[in-house]
């Protein structure tokens, strides 16, 4: 039962946390703002920043210096091409581990998680001579092939925990009812499956978006993502404030939105349900 | 009831995932050992002789490795102290009653979903750049020297990027963990006359000890491997100022082409990462029996 509180308070509450939640926001806010501005206006003081005049030239010429679109779509393909290639991998995996437990579930969950631990700097140069020797450096596939391998515990662990939810009555009623097991799997459990499906879809390609120690060390430009695109500002040749900043909400904006739709997945995602 | 058919079409369905992680593993790892201990420079081509530990010795006495040390250590702890406070801060504030809760909470987890290269070149340019940031424009505005933060203060900057990038992680957590608490024992303890703080103390805390234990363990292994904000803002300088272990590795294998001497360096991090691995681990398969 919520507890009665006064107006006043709740006032108060809602300014200091209004406040804070503004401070923490502002970056982002701020990048929106120079990524509307010249060049010229975009270094001013921030108070001049804003009375300044509004201008979308910066969006267009991010696109037409650099190709921005090219550089999307790498991180597109790999994202969700990573993450769909874990799913088909992990969903027969997962349902079994759930289903059928054996004495041994449990260690071999716990495996695969520990493979998520290792820190992705101790087998940096093997699989950078790996890549080398087989000419995947600078493709996407390459990539695609790493962001699995790295998301793979995560995905599987988290359609585990989602597949467990899936009470095993249903499926006994169903089976009375005389549904044979492509029937079972395809009227009653899948429809139960997919929200868990899609969210664990959402947070790995949200993961994979934002990767930047493989991306940025195992791709030049052909392949490169956003993350590694975006590097590349770091080394700017004259104004570049407000191509930067249009840069970034390109790159962030569509990972924002999917985010705030997966914030409880989030939490169950990263701490492998640790915490629900 | 499984039968001996569904086991074994069930071991068929986890081979493939089991085959791919247990390559991804043995491969790689086996080979980062095995370089370790070879005189192996790609820029110095030949055969590459067994040296035995002489990668280990020469990349520990290196004085870039003490200070990198240090400075993961300062890294990982700085973010966790500012990342678990503040979380903690937050989270209680944020379940507090109050208006418009959905956006604020938006707007304190926005940050998270920021990816590591932009939230580090839009700290570095458009806020802590002395001639243009806006920080530089607010100490000119009142008459102070700007502060140029990556040559006085740099670690602390990047300790700065770095919380901003995880505390909503750290508040999401504690939130999550803070609504599954039971009302109705707070409501009790209020009645018994408890104050605030000695109901913090005793009862939220002592509820959140697992969920703070979790963000930190978790947050360790994420931040142990910090490095594209450092190769966007400092490069790991001056000097060696910013270079934490990861960046330290990257530097020797793909900057000076030192195979033996990376891999040396990898295989301390995976013994690095391993001891806070286990905690974390041993934590989790408590709460998977549950």
């Amino acid at each position: 039962m919520a507890r009665a509180v006064t107006a006043s308070r709740k006032a108060l509450t809602t300014a200091i946390a209004g406040a804070l939640a503004f401070l923490m926001f502002f970056p982002i806010l701020w990048i929106v703002v120079l990524s509307l501005k010249t060049e010229v206006d975009a270094i001013r003081a921030p108070w001049q920043v804003l009375t300044s005049g509004w201008t979308f030239e910066s969006y267009g010429a991010v696109q037409e210096r650099s190709d921005y679109f090219k550089h999307f779509w790498n991180s597109v393909i790999i994202a969700f091409g990573s993450t769909l290639l874990g799913l088909v991998i992990a969903v027969p995996a997962a349902w079994a581990m759930a289903f059928v437990p054996g004495k041994r579930t449990k260690d071999v969950l716990m495996w695969m998680l520990s493979t998520k631990m290792l820190p992705p700097v101790g087998v940096l140069v093997p699989i950078y001579l790996l890549f080398i020797n087989i000419g995947l450096l600078d493709t996407r596939f390459g990539l695609v092939i790493v962001l699995m391998l790295i998301n793979l515990p995560i995905i599987i662990w988290m359609l585990y925990t989602y597949f467990r939810e899936i009470p095993g009555e249903i499926l006994e009623a169903a089976r009375m009812d005389g549904a044979s097991l492509r029937e079972e799997v395809l009227y009653v459990l899948t429809p139960m499956a997919i929200p868990g499906m899609a969210s664990t879809v959402l947070l790995n390609v949200i993961l994979a978006w934002n990767e930047a120690f493989w991306t940025l060390n195992l791709t030049a430009s052909k392949a490169a993502p956003l993350t590694a695109f975006i590097a590349s500002y770091s080394s700017p040749e004259g104004l570049f404030y407000a191509k930067l900043s249009a840069a970034s909400v390109m790159a962030i904006a569509p990972i924002l939105i999917m985010g705030w739709f997966s914030q409880k997945q989030l939490v169950r995602g990263l701490t492998f349900g640790a915490v629900k | 009831m499984a039968t001996k058919a569904s086991r074994a079409a069930a071991r068929l369905m986890i081979s493939p995932a089991v085959l791919l992680l247990l390559g991804w593993m043995i491969v790689p790892l086996s080979m980062t050992v095995y370089f370790s201990f070879l005189r192996y420079n790609l820029l110095m081509p030949g055969d590459n002789p067994f040296v035995g530990w002489e990668n280990y010795k020469w990349f520990v006495t290196d004085p870039s490795f003490s200070a990198a040390m240090v400075n993961t250590l300062l890294l990982v702890g700085g973010v966790l102290l500012i990342t678990v406070i503040g979380g903690i801060l937050f989270a209680l504030l944020l379940d507090q009653p109050m208006w418009g809760q959905g956006v604020i909470r938006i707007m304190v987890i926005a940050p998270f979903f920021v990816m590591p290269t932009v939230s580090g070149l839009v700290w570095k340019n458009m806020f802590m750049n002395p001639v243009n940031g806006i920080f530089g424009h607010l100490a000119q505005a009142i008459g102070m020297q700007p502060i140029d933060f990556f040559s006085q203060i740099p670690l602390l900057s990047i300790i700065g990027i770095v919380s901003w990038q995880w505390l909503p992680f750290a508040t999401l957590i504690l939130l999550t963990a803070l609504q599954s608490l039971d009302q109705e024992q707070l409501e009790a303890a209020e009645m018994d006359g408890a104050g605030w703080l000695s109901r913090f103390w005793f009862i939220m805390l002592p509820h959140l000890a697992r969920a703070i234990t979790v963000v930190i363990l978790i947050q360790t292994i994420f931040l142990l491997s910090i490095f594209a904000e450092i190769l966007v803002t400092t490069n790991g300088g001056p000097g060696t100022a910013t270079t934490n272990l990861t960046y330290l590795i990257y530097v020797s294998s793909l900057l000076q082409y030192d195979v033996g001497m990376g891999s040396a360096g990898g295989v301390i991090a995976i013994i690095l990462a391993n001891i806070v691995a286990i905690f974390l681990m041993r934590m989790i398969g408590k709460n998977l029996d549950a």
